[in-house]
């Protein structure tokens, strides 16, 4: 006997229900069905998530989700959650997988820090009146610029991404979610003039014409990684490390290697898709070097290379080593951040806070001198502007956000992502549920979102006097810390609010 | 067209090397001392005679070209290898053939650790891997697709063919080995058998025909001993893993 009590009830108002049968035919964990008479809805609650699809699609909106009223004992240690996770191990002997982000109360500094404004001297700038600069150039930096006697300039410029906004949507694989979500986010990234992310799947032939606004990834499984992979991109990004799983690698399973997903991947369908935690030329820094090196040079040095690793104690020593193996832009993910599917102990458990890592990161680099040589970009859940804002002034010139631009186009935050069911057609290759997503009418709801975070860091970048967001990066003082300790006020290099 | 490579910087000798093959489709370079990168991406058409000892990552990301080297590879040959040919007339070092998904290495004597590694296939991309030698620790580790044929030859020192954890997380793909293979050094969930079938069997005599033309040796010599064939028992070696929360 195993019976885990269910975590969500069915209310189906007996009244307002027609029987359309909507209900049966949206849901993909087969919650709703029909009783024998044909007529009559039933509802397994064990299986129902909390998606909220049929919510959303039932016409007369008979249905209701609740939080399931069946009492455990309670115990302030051994919680329901804590009992159902043993319990299912108990049934499989298996690894708890989860999706999207760690879910437990860990601290949220991005909650904890107050931006400035100017009052009276230093006066605030109306941004709808006066020009306020947010484009961000990405890439490495020279050490100085020389010019000849007419004044021209002669030092070469490593390549430059120039981007409208310092927001990018971040890596999210053709597999872990859908060709449609892909498009999605290309077709925003196109129209906001910034870029997306293909992830480590490698690039489905549908987007190639998106190479003007995509990053493509390598990592350790290094799949659909080719020469014309790497020439259709504005960066490379070298994948290391992810915030949500730190010292793990990636791992799609062959049922989810679909046709289409293996034509992208160049691996045959059904087959596993393993990206092992380690690159296996990569066991040093040198390693890496070699790594970044060998795609400059198999790309003539037309394309920035970046590194993105996972936010973990160590990661300002780690980061500085980047830097100097030739890294142009270091990505760094905080713990916070999403995945498609992620062991739950690593998820919930391992790496440190972005907000920290940055902080730290920042200082280091400048205290060695090298914080201009190479672009810093961070993520790992940036919820809205005021977290951006934020995240610059502490040091970032750029952030990825992936869970906001998701709930955008359709995501309920049920965290199923790993079962490949996503009744929202995004983490999905399942034809009847991806259809449901229609890159057209949903890209102008993430251009709007992300339109509408331009703004209001605009006008909080002229309520603190700025009229250029370069004017914000690393500028701590427009920020101060409330209700922190003073080891997290040094280590955030903030003053508290109040000094 | 010659070029001598010297001591010349990597940077500044690719570049070199990149302009000429614009304009030849043959390049010989001289006196290579250890330069990384060299025929990154080298696309079909185009083929480097290479004398010396190459750096690290020589035909990384290697586009249909060829590579032929008179002396000694390093570490990363052929790396995330895309199509083409490279032959190394003598060793190489760790991870030769990474990830690659199509053409052909051939190896005339040993290879380092972590041959072949994540070697992947894709319709009608079907890689090959020989080594003329014998094979260091993790040979085929990961691997998805593609052909490895290890032949041992020349080894007077009787070392194993093939180092430890061989084949670990294999999950496509086949190895052939020559001769006897140490069981204690084969991972888990993987196949050995002495039974080909009639592809292995065109594969492998075409495969080794190449390797003696190449090398000049005696294909009734490597033949003389029988071929052992590793393939995984599941392509899902990892399928009942995780639970879902």
């Amino acid at each position: 006997m195993n019976y885990i009590v269910p975590e969500f009830e069915i209310v189906r108002n007996a009244r307002r229900c027609i029987s359309c049968g909507k209900c049966v035919e949206q849901c993909p964990y087969g919650v709703h069905s029909f009783d024998k008479d044909g007529k009559t809805v039933l509802a397994d609650d064990s299986k129902c998530v909390a998606c909220h699809r049929c919510v959303a699609v039932c016409p007369t909106h008979a249905i209701q989700i609740v939080k399931y009223e069946d009492a455990y004992k309670p115990h302030a240690n051994w919680t329901p959650q804590v009992q159902k996770e043993i319990l299912k191990q108990a049934e499989t002997g298996g690894v708890l997988l989860s999706g999207m982000s760690n879910n437990k109360p860990y601290p949220i500094y991005w909650d904890k820090m107050l931006l400035n404004a100017s009052q009276v001297t230093n006066p605030s700038i109306d941004p709808l009146r006066e020009p306020m600069e947010i484009r961000t150039y990405l890439g490495r930096k020279p050490d100085k610029i020389e010019f000849d006697e007419n004044g021209a300039m002669k030092t070469v410029m490593p390549p430059q991404i120039r981007l409208e906004t310092p927001i990018m949507f971040s890596a999210m694989s053709f597999g872990s979610i859908s060709f449609n979500a892909q498009k999605t986010l290309a077709l925003a990234a196109r129209e906001l003039g910034t870029l997306f992310n293909t992830g480590e799947g490698g690039m489905h032939p549908g987007l190639k014409e998106f190479g003007d606004c995509a990053v493509v990834q390598v990592a350790s499984g290094r799949f659909g990684v080719h020469k014309a992979y790497l020439d259709n991109s504005r960066f490379i990004e070298i994948k290391i490390g992810q915030g949500a799983k730190p010292g793990i690698g990636g791992h799609l399973p062959g049922e989810k290697v679909t046709v289409e997903v293996s034509n992208a991947r160049m691996i045959p369908a059904g087959s596993d898709a393993i990206s092992p935690a380690p690159h296996h030329d990569i066991y040093s820094i040198e390693d890496l070097r070699q790594l970044i090196w060998s795609l400059k040079e198999a790309t003539e040095y037309q394309k920035p290379v970046a590194v993105k690793i996972a936010a973990v104690h160590n990661c300002a020593a780690i980061v500085s080593g980047v830097a100097r193996a030739g890294a142009d832009i270091i990505v760094m993910d905080g713990f916070r951040g999403g995945t498609g599917a992620a062991p739950t102990r690593i998820r919930d458990n391992v790496g440190i806070p972005i907000e920290l890592a940055l902080a730290a990161v920042d200082q280091r680099l400048r205290d060695e001198s090298i914080r201009n040589s190479v672009s810093l970009v961070v993520s790992g859940s940036f919820r809205n502007s005021a977290d951006i804002v934020k995240a610059i002034a502490l040091g970032a010139d750029a952030v990825y956000v992936a869970t906001a631009p998701l709930i955008a186009m359709g995501c309920h935050m049920c965290q199923q992502c790993h079962t490949g069911k996503c009744s929202w057609g995004i983490a999905t290759q399942r034809p009847e549920l991806t259809e449901r997503l229609n890159p057209e009418e949903m890209y102008p709801r993430v251009v709007n979102l992300i339109s509408a975070w331009n703004h209001e860091m605009k006008e909080m970048l002229g309520g603190m006097g700025l009229n250029s967001i370069d004017s914000l990066r690393g500028n701590r003082l427009m920020l101060r810390g409330i209700g922190l300790t003073d080891k997290e006020l040094e280590i955030l290099g903030i003053a508290h609010a109040g000094e | 067209m010659t070029l001598t490579a010297g001591k010349e910087n990597f940077q500044a000798l690719n570049a070199s090397i990149r302009e000429l093959l614009l304009k030849h489709d043959t390049l010989e370079l001289d006196d290579v001392n250890g330069q990384r990168y060299i025929g990154a991406a080298l696309p079909a058409g185009k083929t480097i005679l290479l004398h010396g000892t190459p750096g690290n990552d020589m035909g990384a990301y290697l586009n249909g070209g060829s590579i032929e080297v008179f002396g000694n590879g390093q570490e990363a040959t052929g790396n995330t290898m895309g199509g083409g040919k490279i032959i190394v007339h003598g060793h190489v070092g760790d991870t030769l053939g990474y990830a690659m998904r199509d053409g052909e290495i051939f190896v005339e004597k040993r290879a380092g650790c972590r041959a072949g590694i994540h070697m992947k296939e894709f319709e009608a991309m079907q890689p090959v891997v020989v080594i003329g030698g014998v094979a260091g620790a993790f040979l085929g580790e990961y691997m998805a697709g593609g052909t490895l044929v290890v032949l041992g030859l020349d080894n007077p020192e009787h070392l194993p063919i093939i180092g430890a954890h061989c084949a670990t997380g294999m999950h496509g793909g086949r190895i052939f080995i020559r001769g006897k293979v140490p069981a204690e050094n084969v991972s888990e969930h993987i196949t050995v058998t002495t039974e080909l079938d009639d592809k292995d069997r065109a594969d492998l005599e075409r495969i080794v025909k190449q390797y003696c033309t190449l090398f000049s040796a005696s294909p009734e010599a490597v033949f003389s001993e029988a071929f052992t064939k590793l393939i995984p028992t599941t392509s899902r070696p990892y399928a009942n893993l995780y639970t879902p929360n």
